[in-house]
């Protein structure tokens, strides 16, 4: 097949990109806005200062370990729209430790991540259950268990976990100081140990998913169940381990969140950062080293996003239009290339088009 | 039948009629072979749209009647677009469904946040309730099904209409063919990909209605965060439920309505003591459960426990096949 010309190439790349910025840009203009404003403004609110600078990383943390978690699930066929009450999830449980546990001043923090992770992998156990014993497909699955988390939060939160004072349903009462990451400096509130969670994360999955036989099964369950089974791989098994590996992760996701941004357990805790997650894998096409690059950026249109309504009084809901329209443009230009490219190939042999998370999440 | 209880149906199917008609607006567009995922988004946004685009009939014409059609028109017409999205990544693009579904139904909910802070809580026009002349004066089921408001009057045509054009007439049958069997279809002379447009366009209309069904009647105006979200999720597992059929879905949504208005009237009186948490988990326990009862799996071992005479009729009942090209694409070459 005859190659395409680099500026072809070039210009489907970045055509969405301007595309979307031109639609995020419309709808500033007609909500009497200047998008050049905005545009400063977002950037101001992520590298003002270090303050606001920790925030975006302190966003990045909890993003990027959903988005590896989802690499997972999404290799193994699956859609888990449910990441983001086993974040929740996560953040109950850990909670828990929070309130009931008293370890030595490590141990402490360490004992509640751990019973973060339970949390989130037990809350996508159930989801793979429904989904492989009981026939309950995993997105309304996962979106019924989604709003019951959150339930089963504010019942906590108003209920037994009330703060002493009473009449509160905002929040438990603040965790004490062995509960919380140990932070790089007071006005850059960034936990080191965080960081390096992500990184490890970052690197066992990905090496996981290349180069072992788990690995190897759980693309083969997503590309072909059927085929899969006759080949004697243990589907079930293989979808199962997705959804907990993927859960684990969202429950020190939404542990980080709780800890580091509330200091207690508020309803909500999780803050849609499961369902950009979902986002932030369709947009790297299930490369799970676009991962980073992309939370990264995304940490820093939401963390920026912030200062939109004290400066310019807008809804800071713009930055997750813009992301969402990326990630529409980048689909449909996804599809635009392909029929570029296998128009201009006369011979037509098929094109054999980039696995996508969502051909894989195909059965 | 005592007045009280008289009331609590025809409110139950007053308020279940949006459900109705989004239920059979994807049950069009699913029989078509297409899942458009986006049904939570786009009845919030159609939900804003329509209610502004009222606001400003209104303004304009200061005539009730205008106004509302305006807002029904503009929020049948967003909906539409957004379907009009999913058809074209889905079907011309080749991109999977459910993701830009997904993708879409955030965006949507995240437009109407956006634009929609400026309307939270103004008043706009309403649609009234219009009883028919002498159907609503039949004792019991007058005052239920027609002492109510148009939108419930269409979704009843909605319903018989569409159970009459799918299983009585050959365009109907070529509707179903090219969800389950699009190859064969197509070799009857259908041009597949162009009818699933357009039963993806018009699913999404009524989508669209269904979203004007909730600002401009059923929980008339705006708020923030908006008060119908989560409904979209509940009307597509009410049609896994409802099996794909105008019947059953309608059905299914009645009784998720029921249910929800049970829920709602046992937690306004403390004294029954069941515990406010669980009415909240409420509607979401049900979706997994009617979702659980209807799976192949879960039906079977349930069925075990019934005399065999009533096995056959429960499991032809229960039973809810997906359209077998769901979800998939068409190459015509």
């Amino acid at each position: 097949m005859k190659k395409p010309s680099l500026g072809l190439q070039v210009g489907l790349t970045i055509l969405p990109i301007i595309v979307s910025l031109a639609i995020t840009a419309i709808l500033i203009i007609a909500a009497g806005a200047d998008p050049r404003a905005v545009f400063e403004k977002v950037l101001e609110g992520a590298f003002r200062n270090s303050r606001s600078f920790a925030n975006v990383l302190n966003f990045l943390i909890p993003l990027t370990l959903v988005s590896i978690g989802l690499v997972v699930t999404f290799t193994a066929g699956l859609w888990n729209i449910g990441v983001e009450g086993q974040m929740m999830m996560g953040a109950i449980f850990m909670t828990w430790g929070a309130l009931n546990l008293t370890l030595p001043e490590p141990f402490q923090l360490i004992a509640q991540i751990l019973i973060g992770m339970l949390g989130g992998g037990l809350w996508a156990l159930l989801a793979g259950i429904l989904k492989t014993r009981l026939g309950v497909h995993e997105i309304f699955g996962g979106v019924a268990l989604n709003a019951l988390a959150n339930v089963l939060s504010i019942y906590l939160i108003s209920g037994p976990w009330q703060p002493p004072e009473g009449g509160s349903v905002r929040s438990t009462v603040p965790f004490r100081p062995e509960s919380l990451f140990t932070v790089i400096a007071p006005d850059f509130s960034v936990s080191l140990f965080a960081l390096l969670i992500v990184l490890a994360a970052l690197v066992i999955v990905w090496l996981a998913l290349r180069g072992t036989r788990w690995g190897l099964q759980l693309k083969a369950t997503g590309k072909n169940a059927r085929s899969a089974r006759l080949l004697g791989v243990p589907t079930t098994r293989s979808a199962l381990s997705a959804f907990v590996v993927c859960g684990m992760l969202a429950g020190i996701a939404g542990t980080h969140r709780a800890i580091t941004v509330y200091e207690s357990l508020r309803p909500l805790a999780s803050g849609g950062i499961g369902f950009l997650g979902l986002l932030v894998v369709l947009l790297a096409a299930n490369r799970i080293l676009l991962v980073p690059v992309i939370t990264f950026l995304f940490a820093v249109i939401v963390g920026g996003s912030t200062r939109l309504k004290i400066a310019l009084q807008l809804d800071s809901s713009l930055s997750g239009v813009l992301q969402e329209t990326l990630v529409l443009m980048m689909l449909l230009f996804a599809g635009v290339r392909q029929r570029v490219l296998t128009r201009r190939d006369t011979s037509s042999t098929p094109e054999a088009s980039p696995s996508t998370p969502a051909e894989a999440a195909h059965e | 039948m005592n007045e009280q209880l008289i009331n609590i149906l025809a409110g139950i199917v007053a308020t279940a009629t949006p459900l109705v008609i989004a239920g059979l607006g994807e049950t069009i567009i699913e029989r078509a072979g297409v899942v458009n995922l986006s049904l939570d988004g786009s009845i919030t946004l159609s939900a804003l749209v329509g209610f502004i685009a009222a606001l400003a009939a209104q303004a304009a014409t200061g005539s009730d009647a205008v106004a509302l059609l305006c807002g029904l028109l503009a929020a049948a017409l967003t909906s539409a677009v957004i379907a009009f999205i999913v058809a074209l990544g889905g079907i011309t693009l080749r991109q999977d469904q459910v993701a830009v579904g997904f993708v879409l139904t955030m965006l949507a909910a995240d437009i109407a946040q956006f634009i929609g802070q400026p309307y939270t809580g103004q008043l706009g026009p309403q649609i009234l309730i219009t009883p028919i002349p002498i159907l609503s004066q039949i004792p019991i089921i007058g005052p239920i099904l027609f002492r109510q408001t148009i939108l419930v009057y269409f979704s009843y045509v909605l319903m018989i209409g569409l159970w009459y054009w799918m299983f009585r007439t050959r365009g109907g049958l070529a509707h179903r063919a090219i969800g389950e069997r699009p190859a064969a279809a197509f070799a009857r002379g259908t041009n597949v990909n162009r009818l699933r447009y357009f039963y993806t366009i018009l699913g999404g209309a009524l989508v669209g209605v269904a979203g004007g069904a909730y600002s401009l009647s059923v929980k008339a105006g705006w708020t923030t965060p908006p008060n119908m979200s989560g409904d979209g999720w509940i009307a597509l597992a009410i049609v896994i439920f409802g099996g794909w059929h105008p019947f059953r879905v309608a059905l299914g949504a009645y009784l998720f309505a029921g249910l929800r208005a049970l829920a709602f009237a046992v937690q306004s009186s403390p004294d029954i003591g069941i515990p406010v948490v669980l009415l909240n988990a409420m509607p979401w326990i049900l979706m997994i459960v009617t979702l659980l009862l209807v799976s192949s799996g879960s039906i079977e071992r349930l069925l075990q426990i019934l005399p065999r005479s009533v096995q056959k009729r429960m499991r032809n009942f229960l039973r809810a096949e997906p359209p077998a090209a769901l979800g998939t694409r068409f190459d015509p070459e």
